[in-house]
């Protein structure tokens, strides 16, 4: 049986832990995936980054999620999706996989980011100098003030 | 009946903490989002989220209960 780990967590990410979690001496391939803030978006100067998360579902998805990708490509599978405040620079996800072979890991580790985007109930709000941005899908929709 | 409502990308600047809404008998999503609307025409496009009762993904003819939880969510961006 592949192993499967993920977690939703407002912490940074350990990505030394995932990866020892996907490194059994049968793996001969390990591949890390690793999403971070960037300073620029659609034009527009950014700040830091403000995820916010269903966390009950965002917790289903990302586990029915990585266990279709262990079961279809025989994979194990680590992921951390962090939320809350995430600076320049910080991950705010980490996807690591092992397998015994390479081709398997680059193919899941593929689907699983794309997958995590569009099915996992967690939105960026993008903090920047001339105000905030909610991101929905590929629409960047200006956040009202509070 | 009511049912506890959450929000979430820029709707829930419009309601932070969700909503109390009070709903018929045998009210449906499609009900509960016309009710929203009404209260407050910003609503409108909740038409276009997704929408999860009790934490899990539902259609829009899913007939609600006392007390369910209902979460509309928009287009998503994590990663």
């Amino acid at each position: 049986m592949p192993l499967v780990y993920y977690r939703i967590i407002n912490e940074p990410i350990d990505i030394r832990f995932l990866e020892a979690k996907v490194s059994e001496v049968t793996n001969g391939a390990v591949l890390t995936f690793i999403g971070q803030v960037r300073v620029n978006s659609r034009g527009r100067e950014v700040s830091y980054l403000e995820y916010d998360a269903y966390v009950p579902l965002a917790e289903k998805q990302i586990g029915r999620i990585t266990k279709s990708a262990a079961e279809r490509w025989q994979v194990d599978v680590a992921v951390e999706h962090r939320f809350g405040r995430i600076e320049l620079g910080e991950a705010s996800i980490v996807i690591c996989v092992g397998a015994p072979h390479r081709d398997v890991v680059y193919e899941a580790s593929r689907y699983l980011i794309d997958t995590i985007k569009e099915e996992v109930p967690i939105w960026k709000r993008e903090v920047c100098p001339d105000g905030d941005f909610w991101i929905e899908g590929e629409e960047a929709i200006r956040a009202s003030e509070a | 009946m009511y049912v506890n409502t959450l929000f979430f990308g820029h709707f829930k600047d419009y309601a932070p903490d969700g909503i109390k809404m009070e709903v018929a008998e045998g009210a449906n999503i499609c009900s509960l989002l016309s009710a929203l609307a009404l209260r407050d025409c910003r609503f409108q496009s909740l038409i276009r989220c997704r929408v999860a009762v009790n934490e899990e993904f539902a259609g829009a003819d899913t007939v609600l209960c006392d007390g369910d939880e209902v979460a509309f969510l928009p287009p998503m961006s994590g990663g």
